[in-house]
C-alpha cells in the first residue's frame, strides 16, 4: 500500500540534511508515492489490469540566488547521494537569478485542514470487475453500439513537502474514477463518446449503469453528421469544453506568463475582461473537492480567490518567484488553480438554448487552438445545430473561430454548475463567433 | 548500458526464474527495465531559468493471455517487488491456457551510437550557447520581447526480458533543442517557434554556430506572423509545404492504421485494407530504420527489431502498424512499431517515422494551379478523431493564395479534414520530400513517444480552414 507519512518525511529530511553539509545554503523537497490499480473491459470481456507503484522525489537546492533541481524515481540513499551532490555542484555553476529564493516564511501553511480528500475504503479486482459488467451491459444495449471500453482505477497517493525554512508537511489522497468510452456505428458513419466519473471517495461515484447509458446516448445521438456552411452564428458550449475556455484564462493570468510579458491578459489587472455578470472563484478549501489543496507546491496558504467580480480581473496567479518578478506577494497559486469554476448564471439550460433562433450545440473540440499570446482561438468541433431550443442534428468536420478578448466579452452562463473536474463551468453561450465549414 | 540487478537483493538468473514461471501458461510477455538520465536547461526571460537533471528507474512486468493484458509497474528493483508484480499478473490471468510464443526476429543493425549526449557537453557550456541565443536574437532589434531557449537531453538504457530468460537491449540517445521569440510591433504581439534534434550529441546538430540557424528561423517565422491578417473561413485549396506539415499524413492517416484500432475495429480505416485510400502517386511508409531520426529505434519496446512498413502504396492501403499482441490477434506479424513512452506504460503500436513519398510536380506548378486559397508552410500540431476519422491541424505560418500567387500571411488557424477521404483529395505530389527538422512527439492513452514525419509539397484540392473571415 501506499508508503506512510513517517517514510516520506524520513527520506526528505535525509535530502535537506545532506543538501546543507554540502553547501546549499537553502533547499527544498518533494517526495511521493502513488499506487493505482486499474481494470479495463472491452465489449464486455476483462482487457487490461493494471498496477502502478510510483515513488518520486525532487530537489531543488539554491546557493544564494543560484538554483538547481533534479528529480528521481529511486529513493535508495546511494542515488540520493549521488544526485544531491550533482544537483549542489550544478547550483554552483549555474548564473545568479536575483528572484530565486524560497517562499517568504510568513506566507507558509500555519494548519493542515483534514479537507476529506482520502477515503481508506479499498476496491478489489474482482468488485470493480463487477462494477464494468454493470456499466458495459448499460453500454452496449442499444444494437447501434458496437465497441464498447471502460475502465476503473483506483489510485491512493501521499506526499511529504519539506523545505530548509522548517517547512514539511503532506497528506494522503484518494481517487475513484470510472469511464466508458462507445463507439456507435449505421450505414453512413461511426462515431465515438464517452462519459466519465471521478471521486475523491469510492461511495460518491456514479452509478455504473447511470454512467454507460450516457455515454451510449451521447454516441448514438452523433450518428448521421452533416457539414453546414461558413457563417457568424452563437455558440453553446457543452460544460465539458466550457471548463476548457476557463482553463486557458487561468493560463493566461499565471504569473509566469504575465511577468514574461506572453499573455492577452497583462496589465488588465482592475479591467473590465468578462460580460457583466461573471464571477470567477478559486476555492482551495472545497471539502472532498478534485482540487482542493492545503498548500501550493511550495508550502504556501491558499486562500480562496475570487478572481474576476462582476466582469473585472482581480488577481494573477502568483507563485514565489513570478510574484517578485511583479512585485506582488504570492498568493499560493504555485502549480496552478485549486478548484476553479465560473458561478452559476441566473437563465436555465433550456431558457439558454433558446437565447438566439439558431445557435452551435459543441460537445467535443479536436487540436491545440488556443493562442495565449495573441488570444486567438480555432479548433475543429463536433456538436448539434440547435433551432428554436431545438437539437436538430448532429455536425461535424468544421471549426470555430474568434479571438479571447472578445468572446469573454459576449459569455452568458446558465444556472447548471456542477463539481465533476477540478475545472469546472456551468453551459455556456458565446455569441458572435465564426464557423468554417463547407 | 545499466546493470539493473546490480544494486538490487534479486540476481539476474532469480529474475529469470520469476519471469519463467510467471508467464509459461502465457502467450506473450516480458519484463522491460528502463534505466533513463536526461536534463533539462531552460533560459527564459534573459535568465537561466531551470536546470533541472532527472534520473529515472524501473520496471514493468508484462504477461499476456488472449486478449487480456495483465500489467504491473514499480520503481523498485528488488525481489519482493518482482514477486509482488508476478502475483498481480498471475491472478489477473488465472485461467491462462496459452503457449509462449518464443519467436522473436533477430537484427544486427544499429540506427545510432551508444552515447550519453548529456555528459558529451559540459554545462557551462549549454549555458553559454543559451546566453548567446538570448544575446544574438535581442541584438536583432527592439521588437524583440522574448526570448526563450532549451536543450533537452537524454540516455535511455531499456532491457527486455522474456520467459525462458531471452535477453535484448538497447541503448537510446536523444536530444532536441528549441528556441521561442515574441516580437511586439504597435501593440501587437507573435512568437516564432523553431527547434532541431534527433538520436545524437548536440554538437552534431548545433557545432560551427548552427544555432543561429535556428534562432533566424523562430524569427522569420515570428516576423512572418507580425504582418497577417485574418485567416479565411471556409473550404478551399490548401498547398502544404514540404517537411514537418505532415503533421498531417500522421493524424489524417496514420493513427488510423495503428493495429489495436483496426483490430477492435473502431478505425475508420478498418474495412478499406487494399482499397483505394488515396490519389494515384501517394505512398506512405513508417520507418523506424533511418539513421539518427527521432522516431528511429533500433529495436522496439517488446524488442523486435524495426522495419520500414508500407502503409500506403500508390493509393493503395498495404498495411497496419502492428505490436505483438495486435499481430497475433489479426494473425500478422509484429512491424516493430510496439512502443511505449516508459517503463510506466503498456506497449501500443505506435508510429515512427512517417513519410510521403516524393512524386513529379514542382511547389511552383502546384501554387500557379490555384485560384483562391492557402499555402501553409509551418505547424504547431494536430489531432485525430480515429473513429470518425476527422482530422485537424494547426498552422503556424501560412499564406493566402490568389490567381496563382503567394499574398499576405494569414494568421494561425485551424485546418480540419476527414482522414479517409483527405488523400483522395490530392491532386499534386511534390518533387521535394524533407523530413522534419527532429522535434515532434505523438500522445496516444496519455503517452508520449518521439516521432518523426515527412513529405514533400502537396496540393490538396479541397479542406477546410478555420479562420476568421467570411
Amino acid at each position: 500500500m501506499v508508503k506512510d507519512q513517517e517514510f516520506l518525511e524520513k527520506k526528505a529530511s535525509y535530502c535537506l540534511g545532506l543538501a546543507k553539509k554540502l553547501g546549499a545554503t537553502d533547499s527544498s523537497v518533494v517526495v511521493k508515492n502513488s499506487v493505482s490499480e486499474t481494470v479495463n473491459f472491452r465489449n464486455s470481456k476483462l482487457d487490461e489490469s493494471n498496477r502502478s507503484d510510483d515513488l518520486g522525489i525532487s530537489i531543488t537546492t539554491y546557493i544564494g540566488k543560484k538554483k538547481s533541481s533534479i528529480s528521481s524515481s529511486n529513493l535508495l540513499n546511494d542515488n540520493l547521494n549521488i544526485l544531491i551532490e550533482k544537483c549542489v555542484e550544478t547550483t554552483k555553476n549555474t548564473p545568479e537569478d536575483e528572484f530565486n529564493s524560497l517562499p517568504d516564511k510568513d506566507l507558509l501553511a500555519k494548519e493542515v485542514r483534514d479537507l476529506d480528500l482520502y477515503d481508506d475504503s479499498h476496491i478489489a479486482n474482482d468488485q470493480k470487475i463487477d462494477y464494468l459488467k454493470k456499466l458495459e451491459a448499460a453500454a452496449s444495449n442499444d444494437k447501434k453500439i458496437v465497441n464498447t471500453e471502460s475502465s476503473f482505477t483506483q489510485n491512493k497517493s501521499n506526499f511529504v513537502l519539506a523545505n530548509s525554512e522548517g517547512f514539511c508537511d503532506g497528506y494522503k489522497t484518494s481517487s475513484f474514477t470510472a469511464s466508458s468510452v462507445t463507439v456507435a456505428k449505421n450505414e453512413k458513419s461511426m462515431e465515438r463518446d464517452y462519459e466519465y466519473s471521478s471521486k475523491c471517495f469510492l461511495k460518491d461515484l456514479d452509478d455504473a449503469e447511470k454512467l454507460g447509458n450516457l455515454a451510449a446516448k451521447q454516441t448514438i445521438r452523433k450518428l448521421n453528421p452533416k457539414k453546414i456552411g461558413s457563417e457568424k452564428i452563437a455558440i453553446i458550449f457543452d460544460k465539458r469544453i466550457a471548463k476548457g475556455i476557463l482553463s486557458t484564462f487561468a493560463s493566461a493570468i499565471s504569473s509566469s506568463a504575465i511577468s514574461r510579458g506572453t499573455s492577452f491578459l497583462k496589465d488588465k489587472i482592475n479591467q473590465k475582461i468578462f460580460s457583466d455578470k461573471i464571477n470567477v472563484f478559486d476555492k482551495p478549501d472545497m471539502l472532498k473537492g478534485l482540487g482542493s489543496r492545503n498548500f501550493d507546491t511550495e508550502g504556501v496558504k491558499t486562500d480562496t480567490l475570487k478572481l474576476a467580480d462582476e466582469g473585472i480581473l482581480k488577481h494573477y496567479l502568483l507563485d514565489t518567484y513570478n510574484g517578485k518578478k511583479l512585485n506582488l506577494k504570492s498568493n499560493g497559486r504555485c502549480g496552478g488553480t485549486s478548484n476553479l469554476y465560473f458561478e452559476n448564471g441566473n437563465i436555465n439550460f433550456k431558457d439558454l438554448l433558446n437565447s438566439d433562433s439558431k445557435s452551435l450545440y459543441i460537445t467535443e473540440t479536436i487540436g491545440h487552438g488556443s493562442n495565449i499570446v495573441t488570444g486567438d482561438y480555432s479548433v475543429g468541433a463536433t456538436g448539434f445545430l440547435v433551432e428554436n431550443g431545438e437539437f436538430k442534428y448532429p455536425i461535424n468536420e468544421i471549426t470555430i473561430a474568434g479571438n479571447f478578448k472578445d468572446m469573454f466579452q459576449n459569455i452568458t452562463l446558465a444556472n447548471d454548475l456542477e463539481f465533476k473536474y477540478p475545472t469546472n463551468s456551468p453551459t455556456m453561450l458565446i455569441e458572435g463567433m465564426v464557423v468554417a465549414g463547407k | 548500458m545499466s546493470n539493473f540487478f546490480e544494486k538490487s537483493d534479486l540476481s539476474r538468473k532469480e529474475a529469470e526464474t520469476i519471469i519463467s514461471d510467471t508467464l509459461r501458461k502465457c502467450d506473450d510477455g516480458e519484463l522491460y527495465l528502463e534505466n533513463s538520465k536526461s536534463e533539462s536547461i531552460l533560459l527564459d526571460d534573459n535568465k537561466i531559468k531551470n536546470s533541472n537533471y532527472n534520473s529515472d528507474l524501473g520496471f514493468g512486468f508484462r504477461a499476456i493471455s488472449d486478449e487480456v493484458v495483465a500489467y504491473s509497474h514499480s520503481n523498485e528493483i528488488s525481489k519482493n517487488s518482482l514477486k509482488q508484480s508476478s502475483e498481480n499478473l498471475k491472478s489477473t490471468l488465472k485461467s491462462a491456457k496459452g503457449t509462449y510464443n518464443h519467436e522473436i526476429p533477430k537484427s544486427n543493425k544499429k540506427y545510432y551510437d551508444n552515447i550519453n549526449p548529456i555528459e558529451q557537453k559540459s554545462l557551462n557550456e549549454k549555458i553559454k550557447i543559451l546566453n548567446d541565443v538570448n544575446d544574438y536574437l535581442r541584438s536583432k532589434g527592439d521588437k524583440v520581447k522574448q526570448v526563450t531557449a532549451n536543450f533537452l537531453g537524454e540516455q535511455k538504457s531499456v532491457e527486455i526480458i522474456r520467459c525462458g530468460g531471452e535477453t535484448l537491449s538497447d541503448v537510446r540517445p536523444l536530444i532536441r533543442f528549441n528556441v521561442s521569440v515574441m516580437l511586439e510591433k504597435n501593440g501587437r504581439k507573435e512568437t516564432g517557434v523553431y527547434g532541431v534534434g534527433g538520436r545524437q550529441s548536440y554538437d552534431s546538430y548545433l557545432k560551427d554556430e548552427n544555432w543561429k540557424s535556428v534562432c533566424d528561423e523562430a524569427l522569420r517565422i515570428a516576423s512572418v506572423n507580425l504582418e497577417s491578417k485574418p485567416a479565411p473561413a471556409g473550404e478551399m485549396k490548401v498547398v502544404l509545404g514540404p517537411g514537418w506539415p505532415a503533421i498531417l499524413i500522421h493524424e489524417a492517416v496514420g493513427h488510423g492504421l495503428e493495429g489495436d484500432f483496426n483490430r477492435k475495429k473502431t478505425s475508420a480505416f478498418h474495412n478499406l485494407m487494399g482499397q483505394k485510400v488515396a490519389s494515384e502517386g501517394v505512398t506512405i511508409i513508417d520507418d523506424g530504420t533511418i539513421d539518427n531520426r527521432r522516431g528511429s529505434l533500433t529495436i522496439d519496446d517488446e524488442g523486435t527489431p524495426t522495419e520500414k512498413t508500407v502503409l500506403i502504396e500508390n493509393g493503395i492501403l498495404k498495411n497496419f502498424m502492428q505490436d505483438r499482441l495486435n499481430a497475433r490477434l489479426m494473425k500478422t506479424r509484429s512491424t516493430g512499431s510496439g512502443r511505449r513512452e516508459n517503463y510506466r506504460h503498456i506497449v501500443l503500436p505506435r508510429m515512427r517515422n512517417t513519410m510521403m513519398l516524393s512524386g513529379k510536380q514542382t511547389q511552383e506548378e502546384m501554387i500557379k494551379a490555384v485560384d483562391k486559397g492557402i499555402f501553409a508552410v509551418s505547424f504547431g500540431g494536430g489531432q485525430v478523431d480515429i473513429t470518425s476519422g476527422k482530422f485537424v491541424f494547426n498552422c503556424t505560418e501560412a499564406y493566402e493564395i490568389v490567381d496563382g500567387k503567394i499574398g499576405s500571411p494569414i494568421k494561425g488557424a485551424t485546418l480540419i479534414g476527414d482522414g479517409p477521404s483527405i488523400l483522395k483529395e490530392v491532386s499534386m505530389v511534390g518533387n521535394d520530400m524533407m523530413m522534419d527538422p527532429g522535434i515532434g512527439t505523438c500522445g496516444k492513452a496519455g503517452q508520449g513517444v518521439p516521432v518523426g514525419v515527412a513529405q514533400p509539397s502537396i496540393l490538396i484540392d479541397k479542406m477546410t480552414v478555420g479562420g476568421t473571415k467570411l
